[in-house]
């Protein structure tokens, strides 16, 4: 995809398809892509996440194949699926799974293009693409999480499609256009399988965007300086596939540890009851995955502008590569925004387990009472804006970075890449 | 390009004159603008609230069925409606609260429906049972002020369904509803 093509075929077949049809061509040529000398195996989520839209969309295909979106019969086909259809039991919680391991390879993915500054020019679009794509998967996993229809599921869309109800004159209307109804019932589910169906491939177009997009800037590195000779590169098959490969190995491993061992520990056991409208249970949580912006919302007492933080804390995302003034891209050379980094992770690991708890608990007992979830998913939310304004402009202006090598070659060779 | 800039300039004369291809261009977009959005109308309307949906969007509920001090919970609209027969110390306390401290100021009368003869009852309170916040179901005869507590975001509504503590913007809403006889009520 850059630079000339630099396959030649060998056979006469290869030749007659070359001619007519030049696909091994171009599959020589996108696996052939120069890539950095000094990727570490940060960079394999990648290949990790392109594995996990894969296995999501097989067995989600397959399960479909067993599932009734209807509110009477829903909970039961995937009480079925699990007990029933053969190999069911596989493959329902591959999918349940799955969709927890994709969100810790994606946040793994984003925290790694936040560390080393994959996100600059001439990066912008790709890290815009990217956001484009968690947005996807955000809604395609809360649209997911409701089709089982237990008591999380339904009550988990009632708190959700009641953002929509919080918007000034639109809001009520708005809210039962989505949900066809007056609250969350058949239509709802039936609209949000359908649409759980039609996402994955919105992703999958997002990602070949994305693919296209890293293909024609070249990948970021480690050391964020671009490759400057053919010294700096390497094909990315077979150096990369091999490295890829061992990191998907593990990667499943883990993968594999839960489904056969811990199906249930990434959800939660309220939604073993079937949905009922007139009980809530005791204690909302959303999947793991959306435990820090639910934090946010509640952090604030106002109900609008909770959601409006909420949003904003993805919408801040896209805007990062302007946000971010450092002409230096990797946190390597960057030694006091490193630290204002680990500290943003931290607090994103705080505000999670926020999300986790009541707001009333007490998080950090001091004396008889102590600092409750509440303020300290406040403190939390603050410093998550605070890490993106002020902190990354004026650290871009007034931060003295380390002195960057030459080159990745001379960097590697030097043992500091 | 340059062809084409020849090939307008020599039917143009004067650059900035609109012409009938302009014309064209203009006509056609306009029309193709008007048919998408005649096709995009019945896309995005049949999302709605369907016809059977709204049909089953009244009930009628026989409140003799409450006895003092207990709480009837009916479905409605796929939520759940509240009819509360309160205590008398339910009422006094709802009467009692200053209306200038509330976050929705309304009065406890202001919550009741007049019964055929004009009069409210002010022992038996319908509401819809939804918190204002995001939707929970909250619990009764809980909270600070012995009303109502929504146990997903913390949000305390008093004996009268008025919002007094948390999150949540309003009072739980009183639903449309009149009474078909001395005893019967229809909501919706």
């Amino acid at each position: 995809m850059s630079g000339p093509s630099t396959y030649e075929p060998k056979y006469a077949a290869e030749r007659w398809l070359d001619k007519r049809l030049p696909i091994v061509r171009m599959s020589v040529d996108f696996m052939g892509f120069p890539s950095p000398r000094n990727l570490n195996y940060w960079y394999a989520f990648g290949g990790i996440l392109t594995l996990c839209l894969m296995a999501q969309i097989i067995t989600g295909i397959i399960l479909a194949m067993h599932y009734t979106p209807h509110v009477d019969l829903a909970f039961d086909s995937v009480q079925r699926i699990r007990r029933d259809v053969p190999f069911g039991w596989l493959l329902q919680p591959m999918h349940a799974v799955g969709a927890s391991m994709f969100f810790l390879a994606v946040y793994i993915h984003m925290f790694r293009g936040m560390f080393y500054g994959s996100y600059k020019n001439p990066r912008e679009l790709l890290w815009i693409i990217g956001c484009l794509i968690y947005l996807a998967m955000m809604a395609t996993g809360f649209l997911g999480y409701t089709l089982p229809w237990g008591q999380m599921s339904f009550w988990g869309a009632t708190v959700i499609t009641g953002f929509f109800g919080a918007i000034p004159v639109v809001g009520e209307s708005l809210q039962q256009w989505l949900l066809g109804g007056y609250s969350v019932g058949n239509p709802t589910l039936q609209r949000f399988f359908s649409l759980h169906y039609l996402l994955p491939f919105v992703i999958a177009a997002l990602v070949g965007l994305h693919i296209w997009a890293v293909h024609h800037v070249g990948q970021n590195n480690p050391i964020g300086i671009e490759p400057k000779s053919k010294s700096d590169t390497l094909p990315f098959h077979p150096f990369y596939t091999m490295k890829d490969a061992f990191a998907i190995a593990v990667f499943l491993m883990i993968f594999a540890l839960f489904v056969f061992y811990l199906p249930d520990a990434l959800g939660h056991a309220d939604n073993y009851q079937r949905a009922d409208p007139m009980k809530t249970p005791p204690h909302i949580v959303p999947e793991w995955y959306f435990l820090p912006f639910y934090a946010i919302l509640r952090a604030v007492p106002d109900k609008l502008l909770g959601i409006i933080l909420m949003f904003a804390a993805i919408a801040v995302l896209f805007i990062l590569p302007w946000l971010d003034t450092s002409k230096v891209r990797s946190m390597r050379f960057r030694p006091v925004t490193k630290w204002f980094f680990i500290i943003f992770l931290v607090m994103g690991f705080i505000l999670g387990w926020c999300g986790a708890r009541s707001p009333d608990d007490i998080a950090i007992p001091i004396g008889d009472g102590g600092m409750t979830f509440k303020w300290l998913s406040r403190i939390a939310t603050l410093y998550y804006f605070a890490y993106f304004f002020p902190i990354l402009p004026v650290m871009g202006w007034i931060e003295k970075t380390k002195p960057l090598p030459e080159s990745i070659t001379k960097a590697v060779l030097s043992g500091d890449a | 390009m340059s062809d084409t800039d020849k090939f307008d300039e020599h039917h143009n004369g004067e650059g900035d004159e609109p012409t009938r291809r302009d014309f064209i261009y203009i006509a056609t977009a306009a029309a193709a603008a008007v048919g998408g959005g005649a096709f995009a109308w019945p896309l995005v309307s049949q999302m709605s609230a369907a016809g059977d949906t709204r049909a089953a969007g009244s009930i009628e509920i026989d409140l003799s069925k409450v006895s003092e001090g207990q709480q009837l919970k009916v479905l409605w609209r796929g939520k759940p409606v509240f009819v509360r027969y309160r205590t008398q110390k339910e009422i006094d306390e709802a009467d009692a609260v200053d209306i200038e401290t509330l976050r929705d100021p309304e009065t406890d009368d202001a919550r009741f429906v007049a019964n055929p003869e004009g009069k409210i009852n002010k022992h038996l309170l319908v509401m819809v049972g939804v918190c204002t916040h995001f939707g929970c179901i909250p619990v009764g005869e809980a909270g600070d002020f012995d009303g109502w507590y929504c146990p997903c975001h913390g949000s305390h509504y008093d004996t009268s369904g008025r919002i007094r503590k948390g999150p949540a913007p309003t009072n739980m809403v009183i639903p449309k509803y009149a009474y078909i006889s001395d005893t019967v009520i229809k909501v919706g």
